[in-house]
């Protein structure tokens, strides 16, 4: 899954490093992601694993690294299965 | 009653007493002169108003939110400006107390606040950014031995020339992108203030808020350990879009007062014939009163949230809604102002009679420009794609 978030990352974040050279934990908004390409980088999410995060996941907090989205989708993943 | 209500009321009322003996007799030439409501925040400060929303345990009268939200309101009503600095001076200081994690420096601080009435300005909008808070150009460079300075162009800082304290948005280092900021506090002291404009706007001009090249050495233990972008929504942007609206809230109030005593003096001139202009107070009334509920609203959501689970003001349905309390109500005020003038004709036209409603207009075209309208409507368009439920 990791990979696959990389490569939305890469494709929408407008990062000003480049991804494949991140931490899973690393700060994406440290590394130049804008709200504005944020919102992008969860549309492609939602488009590439055909989830929707819920209001209370969208936030700056969830977004912040590739760790915490892939946290986020399995997540989702597990409840779509319950 | 309760010790808390109690203190809620006797700061209410003291608010209330400056408003109307020190704000009121002082906005015409503090309007006309541009000049800094100097007599307001003195009385202010003599009852230690400006340290109101601090803790009692730091020295603070520890009033509530909502107090302070009435407080705007209370002084909006007699002078924008006035309201204005003293808003201002709150969403600082609601800010720094709501941030006080791993925050020494900033409890000592705030002690000295209410211990010195210290009056606090803020510097967050910068040449450059195209008005977006969240995102810097200046930065905190390392000045060795613990020590760091900064340089920001700042297209307006209000009342700087004014305020004790500065407190100041820029990125972390000089490595940092733009988005990862902190919050600086420096004394009068430790920063210069080089004006780059003038003054001598439409409205709000006792806010003094020319631009200025803000320069500052401090200690690094002046900086607010948390991230700024937590700070911004869990805090500044939504205290500030309350606190705003609440004093056009009042600002519009007052037009409407006027209004409705010039209708009501046309009335008794007249007594039995037909009033056009009663039907138009009553037409004001509905637009004063949606004001009114958004304001409110807004203020309730926000004490809710807060009390429940302040990380959900991150959330971007939450950001939407206190992005649409400062636009909704920053287009409102003004209409609710023309509105008023619509009523009271050439007497409200007229600067010097008792109807007089131009300051209000005036002060309340200045809503749309704190933080542009466009610009907010540019980051709502966004989150707007991606949120759920708002």
């Amino acid at each position: 899954m990791s990979e696959e978030i990389r490569k939305i990352i890469a494709e929408h974040g407008r990062l000003s490093v480049d991804v494949a050279g991140l931490a899973p934990d690393a700060d994406l908004y440290h590394a130049g992601m804008t709200s504005h390409a944020s919102v992008n980088v969860m549309l492609a999410l939602e488009d590439h694993f055909d989830i929707e995060f819920p209001d209370r996941m969208l936030k700056r907090s969830v977004f912040e690294s590739i760790s915490a989205i892939a946290a986020a989708l399995a997540e989702l993943q597990t409840e779509a299965v319950a | 009653m309760s010790i808390a209500v109690d203190r809620d009321q006797s700061f209410l009322n003291t608010v209330r007493v400056i408003a109307e003996e020190v704000a009121a007799p002082n906005a015409d030439t503090v309007d006309c002169d541009a000049r800094f409501p100097a007599e307001t925040i003195a009385a202010l400060r003599e009852k230690q108003a400006l340290s109101a929303f601090i803790p009692t345990e730091l020295g603070g009268d520890g009033v509530s939110f909502e107090a302070l939200a009435s407080a705007c309101f209370e002084l909006g009503q007699r002078c924008g400006a006035s309201a204005m600095v003293f808003a201002m001076h709150q969403i600082q200081v609601a800010t720094i107390v709501r941030h006080l994690d791993d925050a020494p420096w900033f409890e000592g601080y705030l002690r000295d606040v209410a211990a010195e009435q210290r009056l606090i300005a803020s510097v967050t909008s910068e040449v450059g950014t195209g008005g977006d808070m969240g995102r810097s150009i200046a930065s905190v460079e390392p000045a060795g031995d613990g020590l760091g300075r900064f340089e920001k162009q700042a297209p307006t800082v209000s009342y700087g020339a004014h305020a004790d304290d500065l407190l100041t948005t820029l990125r972390r280092s000089p490595e940092a992108e733009p988005g990862d900021q902190v919050c600086v506090l420096t004394r009068k002291d430790q920063h210069t203030l080089e004006p780059t404009s003038s003054w001598d706007p439409l409205g709000m001009r006792g806010t003094c808020s020319p631009g200025n090249v803000v320069r500052a050495e401090l200690p690094l233990e002046q900086i607010l350990p948390t991230q700024f972008a937590r700070v911004m929504n869990e805090s500044m942007v939504p205290i500030s879009h309350i606190l705003w609206s609440h004093l056009w809230l009042g600002i519009a109030t007052d037009a409407f007062s006027r209004a409705r005593t010039f209708v009501r003096a046309a009335a008794k001139r007249k007594p039995g014939e037909p009033l056009p202009a009663a039907i138009r107070l009553s037409e004001l009334m509905s637009e004063l009163s949606l004001l009114r509920a958004e304001v409110s609203s807004g203020l309730r959501e926000f004490v809710d949230a807060s009390a429940e689970d302040r990380a959900r003001l991150s959330e971007m349905a939450m950001i939407l809604r206190f992005n649409n309390l400062k636009i909704a109500t920053s287009e409102q005020a003004p209409r609710v102002c023309q509105g008023a003038l619509g009523v009271c004709g050439i007497m409200g036209f007229k600067n010097d009679t008792p109807f007089s409603v131009g300051r209000h207009l005036r002060d309340t075209m200045s809503a749309c420009l704190m933080v542009a309208n466009e610009r907010i409507h540019q980051t709502n368009a966004s989150l707007l794609l991606i949120a759920k439920d708002v």
